[in-house]
């Protein structure tokens, strides 16, 4: 058995340094403080699903749409509240978030999520010319 | 390897098939928080939606691409020209490829170079469904479609080894590059690495729209080449048509039953 | 035991390195192809599959044939094949870790390939062989592990393992099985829609795997202590020159269906694959030198007094991997699809970026080769030693 304990502590310090990157890198970074400020439609009362369920899960919402439409040919969408609405990403979600840079990428911008939908979806605020 | 070592190996090993296992078995209950998805009340209902092309009456207008155009912007299939990398959903080929067994060396030489209409023949024993690992490709029970879920191709391309018409294009690349003439935002394009082919417009029947090659085909010259309608109705007109005159299909040695008919 | 691949000379660690390069070139290509997309591939609409599904499939072949020195050794007591089944299993390990890696890189979707185990869908052949090569690749670590740590100890490895292996022996039939039936299935292709498919991959696999083990131990035991046995490489000898016998054997009778009867289909895949069609004959000359060298094989390997020539042996075993290795990972994969269902030439070949992943996988399987052969070694060596 060997000790080599100075290596062991730079190693731990090394190891450390790490792990806690993303602290000390927004701390250090001038944009720490920045909250995303996602921009809400203009005249619009209420979402498809209260506010604080989107907030927390509008990705499960939009799998299970997702789910409906292309695999059981499910296209509208009853909420609890009994509203019908068409299942739609770009037709409904962005019928009134228009402003896809200025709603979706806001948020997910800060935390890093790279969802892919819009690989194949089209973004209409890019063709009006409205997008980044 | 010690003890410790090994039983942590088998509580990992155990923890990663029951997360897996887990993951298997969720199934999918009501729609959100309470909400549920229905069906379109617009949807136009067929038990066997079937397709008949006039190959005369499409050839009096030879040079006549509507129904590609239409296609093919609606659903924003990417005009690629490299032929090797192309996508098609509905386009011509010749005769003589088109029905390899029903063309001889006595066939007008005319007639095996003529272009024939092919698309997606919407098989009643698909092999595309038959090989795909994944269902991303599956037949539609209440009404026979082939369809496709784009996101949960893995991109293996088997179908299209296993498709005996060549009815499947591969992306090879990103769409979009070959999409400057404008997207139609009413259908999404598709990612570079997924597999694609026609629907038969399942999007539009459930806003109770035929095809839009067909509809389109009516608006033009060559009005009427292209039917559509459920097979299992004996009063629409695609079954009416297929009761008077002679139609064939493409290979039907294979046993796949396309059900896409062709009038001679 | 890993330890032991730790230590090792300049030869070992120049290898290493070497591979350990190759890889890195192999991955840089992989990354430039994920993000461009197949394009960067030779593959068409035309020729969807080509040479990542060709190297896999040739590959389960190799890993398939570990059941050549598993069989004989434990329901035969053929004792001879005692210091050689260890690096027959090791073998099989470092080809299926390739299988799995070709099927990857072949995917348009690879972050989705976890799709399959997510809707296991029991019509298609591409789930099964999923399944069975996962499955043989568990069978060999783990039979490798239990038994070669035994052997170390000193003593006899424990009852339980025993089933384990009787079953390795058919699981490794199943899986050159299903990756037949992966193409023998399909109405589509007439090339490849015929019931000698499968019985000819397994006889090329038990010829090309056993060759590719004589040359790795002609290797050891030229670059280690550790001599697998002149015994043990005279019985691989004779198996390679049977299956390389039945292979041409299958192979004429698939001809003589073919071509007696003229059946058009299936005659214009092998006219293109041995003279070409339209003036399209990028297969011909391969096709050629395969036949070429299974005729030269043949001959050396009927004669004893030639085949006991260990230089003369180690040639002869490059001839038949090469030969085995052109017909199936190039000539039996491409052809099927040319000409294509509705009638069109489209011919193939593979780009630079293709073959870089290629070797990156190939280095890949070698350097798994390398440090597992290093540890059999090492530790054969220790035994010996006392």
């Amino acid at each position: 058995m060997m000790y080599d304990g100075s290596k062991i502590l730079l190693g731990l310090v090394i190891f450390l340094i790490a792990v806690t990157f993303p602290f000390w890198f927004s701390w250090v970074n001038e944009k720490s403080g920045f909250v995303p400020e996602p921009k809400l439609p203009e005249g619009e009362e209420s979402c498809v699903e209260s506010a604080e369920y989107m907030k927390a899960l509008h990705m499960d919402l939009l799998n299970q749409w997702r789910n409906a439409v292309v695999r059981d040919g499910r296209r509208v969408y009853v909420s609890s509240s009994g509203n019908r609405y068409e299942i739609s990403l770009t037709g409904t979600c962005l019928g009134c978030h228009s402003n896809k840079a200025e709603f979706c990428d806001q948020c997910h911008d800060y935390v890093g999520a790279n969802p892919f939908c819009w690989d194949c979806h089209v973004d209409t605020s890019v063709s009006r010319g409205e997008g980044k | 390897m010690d003890e410790s070592k090994r039983g942590f190996l088998k509580i990992a090993g155990c923890s990663v098939l029951g997360v897996l296992g887990a993951a298997g078995m969720r199934t999918a209950t009501d729609v959100g928080p309470g909400g549920k998805a229905v069906e379109s009340s617009t949807t136009l209902s067929g038990k066997k939606w079937g397709m008949v092309v006039d190959s005369q009456r499409c050839l009096e207008n030879e040079g006549c691409t509507a129904c590609i155009e239409a296609c093919h912007s609606t659903h924003n299939v990417p005009n690629i020209a490299d032929p090797k990398e192309e996508v098609k959903w509905v386009w011509k080929e010749s005769y003589e490829h088109t029905f390899p067994t029903q063309s001889h060396e006595y066939t007008k030489a005319s007639l095996k170079e003529k272009p024939v209409l092919v698309l997606c023949n919407h098989c009643e024993d698909p092999p595309c469904v038959r090989v795909c690992p994944t269902q991303a490709t599956w037949k539609r029970e209440e009404d026979g479609l082939v369809m496709m879920d784009q996101h949960r191709c893995i991109g293996c391309r088997y179908c299209m080894v296993a498709c005996p018409y060549g009815s499947r294009s591969f992306n090879w690349q990103d769409p979009r590059n070959a999409l400057q003439g404008g997207i139609n935002p009413e259908y999404p394009t598709r990612t570079k690495g997924v597999v694609e082919k026609c629907n038969f417009c399942a999007e539009r029947l459930a806003k109770g729209q035929e095809p839009a090659c067909v509809e389109a085909c009516r608006k033009s010259a060559g009005a009427g080449a292209l039917l559509f309608g459920d097979l299992e109705d004996p009063e629409s007109e695609v079954s009416k048509l297929l009761s008077e005159k002679f139609s064939i299909q493409r290979k039907p040695g294979l046993g796949t039953k396309p059900q896409v008919y062709y009038l001679v | 035991m890993l330890e032991k691949a730790l230590r090792g000379g300049r030869y070992y660690w120049t290898l290493i390195g070497f591979l350990s390069l190759a890889m890195f070139v192999g991955l840089l290509a992989y990354l430039f192809q994920m993000r461009e997309g197949l394009t960067v591939t030779g593959l068409s609409r035309d020729v969807p599959w080509g040479f990542y599904i060709a190297q896999f499939t040739f590959l389960v072949g190799v890993a398939a044939s570990a059941v050549m020195v598993v069989l004989p050794y434990y329901l035969h007591n053929h004792k001879s094949f005692g210091r050689l089944t260890v690096l027959g299993e090791f073998l099989a390990i470092a080809a299926c870790g390739m299988c799995m890696l070709f099927v990857f890189v072949d995917m348009g979707q690879p972050t989705r390939v976890l799709n399959v185990m997510l809707h296991p869908t029991f019509n298609s052949l591409m789930f099964w062989d999923f399944l069975v090569l996962s499955g043989y690749l568990l069978l060999n670590v783990v039979i490798s592990q239990v038994t070669f740590g035994a052997e170390r100890k000193g003593v006899p490895p424990p009852r339980w393992i025993k089933p384990v292996i009787v079953l390795s022996i058919p699981w490794a039939v199943s899986i050159h099985t299903v990756t037949a039936f992966l193409y023998s299935g399909l109405e589509a292709r007439a090339f490849w829609m015929t019931a000698i498919l499968a019985p000819r991959f397994l006889a090329s696999a038990f010829a090309s795997g056993p060759s590719l083990l004589i040359i790795l131990c002609l290797i050891v035991r030229r670059f280690t202590n550790f001599d697998p046995g002149r015994e043990a490489i005279r019985t691989l000898s004779q198996i390679v020159t049977y299956a390389l016998l039945i292979n041409v054997f299958f192979v004429s009778v698939e001809l003589f269906t073919g071509l007696y009867r003229r059946i058009h289909e299936h005659v214009e895949h092998f006219e293109y694959l041995f003279f070409g069609l339209e003036g399209k004959q990028a297969l011909v000359p391969w096709m050629w030198t395969s036949q070429l060298f299974v005729l030269a094989a043949l001959i050396v390997l009927l004669i004893p007094k030639l085949r006991k020539n260990d230089t003369i042996l180690f040639v002869t075993c490059f001839a038949v991997v090469i030969a085995i290795w052109i017909e199936k990972g190039l000539g039996m994969v491409i052809t099927g699809f040319i000409p294509s269902p509705l009638g069109r030439l489209t011919e193939y070949a593979p780009t630079p970026p293709e073959l870089l992943i290629s070797l990156g996988i190939y280095a890949f399987g070698a350097l798994v080769l390398t440090v597992l052969y290093k540890i059999a070694t090492s530790i054969r060596e220790e035994i010996e030693l006392g």
